[in-house]
């Protein structure tokens, strides 16, 4: 077996370089095509009606007329008369055509008749929810009850965090042509290799007959893994059609609708204290909604899971709204949220700096050792010690404060498998069935590959985005760095073993002694000895090696492996006036392994940061009670924070010899979660009194200010 | 590096503020300002001569990265749908549909526009630039600055924003750094690439002001 192992920390040429996208300029350049700018041939486009009530029976629906309109290939019936629509955005039925235009007409004159059913799509107020509320077992540990008899001090508050959406650029969709008895499939998808399957399932068709084709993907956040049931519309449309190909992405309302969204969090919560701020106990009820399959118990307490006394209970519960997904580290932030507002909260009813309290109880946390380092580093960086002030304390209407917050993720390598080429005229080519979501995971792979084989970046042409490819799993928890890079890793080194066999007696060498470096194959103690890369692969006469490696995610072999943990500060200012809370910094020190690149490291955590500012100012779900209509599905006023919104943000990787050892884990995920915790604590900071919800938009703060919180 | 305040020189053109920049400083609802944003003419008169087109297909001819192209387009058609469903210059995408993101941002007679919110007949007669024409040969130091700050990630709002800030530096080509938030909020990016843009504008508008674009 060969040496799989990441070549030391300083003797590396490549990785951990900051090293530019390799993709970077076919995106500024409007060159890159995503699926949703193909146009194969003969394409028609495919249009959605969906439901207009959050509640109703179909009681008829009648499609001749837009089966008459000009131009429509195809119409499909996808809920039935007398069957019930759970949400508004529910999908009733589709129509193809040769032209946008002519779909969308098509779809008006489809009549559809609604009995329409009470609805329930509001969940803050549990009390509210009657039947539609799911109370699970309640999990006791220690005794709760004579802690908090005992305690010095004890909080006792509600707080809560909305249902939000992923919003991604890209809407969700595909491009499908069922033609015969294959599919060719051009999703847009954070699982190039298993989406085949998927849709196959649900159109009978084998995999193996599916061609998925994905070269860029406009942003998944957790939300792109399956075909959907638009995908097997744009498929049965597409046979219906004479095996044309069908497009058909959700529009922007119907995307922040049915595509997906992260889960509410609500929760009344009690911790007590002695009265140096050690914890001795913590109660929490909390609820929470994903649609109509509830929504499940974020960790609490987070982080700090070792607090001797635990009363938790959780209901969750069933609204009439678009169903959840996956959302960039599921429940962690809403976990992170609702435990360090507690915390923060009762750092101020003890009079303590919350930086102080949360170090004293670290020894709760699985990480102590990770965390006291990181919370000294990131006070370091805010200059904590010096700026911090008790609960609302300063000068004039605009008041400014820090927040802290901590994470945990767990990461890793997922399942890959990487070909390498290696041809006689010293070309490589790189393929594997994965995808980049903006990661920089062509760049990651690229760079692994140009380390192994001693060859610069220009000299891999790499190929991802085909089911055709080695297969690769969905980029999902983190786990796709740490997934390609170990099978590039392994399959370069396999490729290189073949070409040093080859190569070995025209140096009078064995194998065993032959290194590649800058762009030459030479004698391990004798680079006198040494042939150019070009002229070494001419030795393999007219044979091209091709040599796989694979990533088994239960053989991590020292090369990826799991679990981080991360500190992450805010510092804002608040005008009391206006209630307007605006960014000034943000601090991120974050746990790694090996990082592959630390520029697009750095890039993801600034969006993983930017997101969460996203989170905690403006983001939100906005369901109307009455009509049970999600009433901002729009990208005006269901709010992402733009580029003036926030404010400077330092990022720190704790790259180190100890951590680099643990091999690559992976960073999408982690950064992303405690930043609404972070910046809620702040805003507690500045003004004096805590907002309950978030996001923490004016009219919360004010309400705050003016002791109505919500 | 200057770092001179121009917003109060006398004469000085536009500052490229966006729609979204200029609602959130104004503070009025969106249905008071869209009516205001209505070109006057359009609603005084049904077309230009009082001649009706539509609702079918009729020719359309537009100037395009500096060539004309004729199209059967409905009057109903976006300029954002002609370039991305007719033309195949797909650089522009179609993201919120609503003049709010400016992912399908464009140069209409030197100034960015949200190509969904400008109907195709209308674009007729005026110059169109798109992410296409400003990349046919050399890449433009703004697509080069993207990529060296790393202003991107999944990269569809990039085209949007390579776009929306040429307008701008064309018209400002020397901004502070509190120039370059306000120029470019009419432009949304959901993977939070803000803190490469904010760098990529700066090292665009040095490297433009260095001669080394046409």
């Amino acid at each position: 077996m060969p040496d799989y192992s990441w070549p030391p920390m300083d003797q590396r040429r490549v990785i951990g370089k900051p090293t530019k996208r390799r993709d970077g300029l076919e995106k500024s350049t409007g060159r890159a095509k995503y699926s949703s700018d193909e146009k194969p041939p003969g394409m028609l486009f495919g249009a959605l009606l969906t439901s207009p009530y959050a509640h109703a029976r179909i009681t008829s629906i009648d499609t001749t007329d837009a089966e008459h309109m000009p131009g429509v290939t195809a119409v499909h019936v996808m809920t039935a008369a007398g069957k019930e629509v759970q949400w508004e955005g529910a999908e009733i039925a589709t129509v193809a055509a040769v032209g946008e235009e002519q779909a969308n007409d098509a779809l008006r004159k489809i009549k559809v008749q609604y009995e329409v059913l009470p609805h329930l799509v509001r969940e803050e107020d549990l009390a509210k929810a009657g039947n539609r509320a799911k109370p699970a077992g309640e999990q006791v540990t220690g005794d709760p009850d004579k802690a908090f008899q005992e305690a010095d001090a004890m909080i006792e508050a509600t707080y809560g965090i909305p249902v939000i959406t992923h919003c991604c650029l890209e809407p969700h969709g595909n491009i499908v042509q069922f033609s015969g008895d294959h599919i060719n499939l051009w999703p847009s998808t954070q699982n190039v290799s298993g989406i085949g399957g998927d849709l196959g399932k649900s159109l009978e068709v084998p995999a193996a007959n599916i061609h998925v084709q994905m070269q860029y993907i406009g942003g998944g956040f957790g939300s792109k893994f399956a075909a959907d049931s638009w995908g097997v519309e744009a498929g049965l449309l597409s046979k219906a059609s004479g095996g044309k190909p069908v497009k058909m992405y959700l529009d922007r309302a119907t995307e922040l609708k049915i595509a997906g969204n992260r889960p509410s969090a609500f929760a009344n919560i009690k911790v007590a204290a002695k009265k140096d701020g050690t914890i001795t106990a913590w109660q929490s009820t909390s609820w929470a909604t994903g649609g109509m399959g509830g929504g499940g118990m974020p960790p609490l307490p987070y982080v700090f899971r070792n607090i001797p006394n635990v009363r938790l209970n959780h209901t969750a519960v069933a609204v009439n709204a678009g169903g959840a997904r996956a959302w960039r580290a599921p429940n962690h932030p809403q976990a992170s949220f609702l435990t360090c507002s507690a915390l923060e909260d009762l750092a101020a009813k003890l009079r303590l700096d919350p930086l102080e309290l949360f170090t004293k109880n670290l020894g709760y946390t699985e990480r102590e050792a990770t965390y006291k380092p990181q919370l000294q580093k990131a006070a370091e960086i805010m200059e904590w010690q010096k700026r911090w002030h008790p609960r609302g304390e300063g000068h004039g209407p605009v008041k400014q404060g820090l927040g802290l917050a901590i994470n945990t993720w767990g990461g890793g390598g997922h399942a890959s498998q990487c070909r390498t080429t290696i041809n006689p005229d010293g070309s490589v080519v790189l393929e594997i069935g994965t995808q980049d979501l903006g990661t920089g995971t062509r760049t990651a792979i690229t760079m692994v590959a140009a380390e192994t084989l001693g060859l610069p970046l220009g000299a891999i042409t790499l190929r991802i985005g085909d089911s055709d490819y080695p297969p690769d799993g969905a980029s999902g928890g983190s786990t796709t760095i740490g997934g390609v890079s170990p099978s590039t890793l392994k399959s370069t080194t396999n490729a290189l073993r073949k070409l040093f066999a080859a190569v070995a007696p025209s140096l009078s060498a064995t194998p065993d002694q032959l290194a590649a470096v800058d762009g030459r194959i030479q004698v391990k103690d004798d680079p006198a000895k040494s042939l150019p890369w070009q002229d070494a692969c001419r030795k393999l006469g007219t044979t091209k090696i091709s040599e796989m490696g694979e990533n088994n995610p239960r053989q991590p072999g020292g090369l990826m492996s799991q679990g981080v943990g991360g500190v992450q500060m805010a510092d804002v200012s608040v005008d009391t006036e206006t209630g307007i809370v605006k960014m000034n910094k943000f601090v991120a020190v974050q746990d790694c392994g090996l990082i592959i690149n630390p520029k697009l490291a750095e890039s993801q955590i600034h969006g993983a940061a930017i997101m969460g500012i996203c989170g905690a100012l403006f983001e939100e779900r906005v369901m109307d009670g009455q009509t049970g209509k999600y009433l901002n599905a729009d990208m005006e006023f269901y709010k992402l924070a733009g580029i003036a919104d926030i404010g400077e943000i330092v990022v720190h990787l704790d790259i180190t010899p100890e951590n680099d050892k643990r091999g690559v884990i992976g960073l999408g995920e982690p950064c992303a979660i405690g930043v609404i915790a972070a910046i809620g604590n702040a805003v507690a900071n500045a003004i004096g009194v805590r907002v309950s919800h978030v996001p923490l938009t004016a009219d919360r703060v004010l309400a705050a200010l003016e002791g109505r919180n919500a | 590096m200057s770092s001179k305040n121009d917003s109060e020189v006398p004469g000085k053109p536009n500052r490229g503020v966006s729609r979204r920049g200029f609602i959130r400083r104004a503070g009025i609802g969106g249905s008071v300002l869209g009516a205001g944003l209505l070109d006057k003419k359009a609603l005084a008169a049904p077309a230009a001569g009082g001649k009706f087109v539509g609702p079918g297909a009729v020719p359309i001819t537009l100037k395009i990265n500096a060539k004309a192209q004729t199209l059967n387009l409905e009057p109903r058609v976006t300029l954002l749908d002609a370039l991305r469903n007719d033309l195949e210059l797909t650089g522009a995408k179609r993201v919120c549909d609503r003049a709010t993101c400016g992912a399908c941002t464009v140069i209409l007679n030197g100034k960015s526009v949200y190509s969904c919110t400008v109907l195709a007949i209308d674009a007729q007669g005026k110059d169109i630039v798109t992410i296409e024409g400003i990349s046919s040969g050399k890449p433009h130091p703004v697509s080069k600055a993207f990529v060296n700050c790393d202003g991107q990630q999944c990269g569809y709002c990039t085209p949007g924003f390579v776009m929306a800030a040429k307008a701008f530096l064309d018209r400002n080509p020397d901004p502070t750094y509190e120039e370059v938030k306000e120029g470019l909020c009419g432009n949304l990016c959901r993977c939070g690439t803000y803190v490469g843009v904010r760098q990529a504008v700066l090292e665009a508008a040095k490297e433009m002001k260095g001669g080394n674009h046409a």
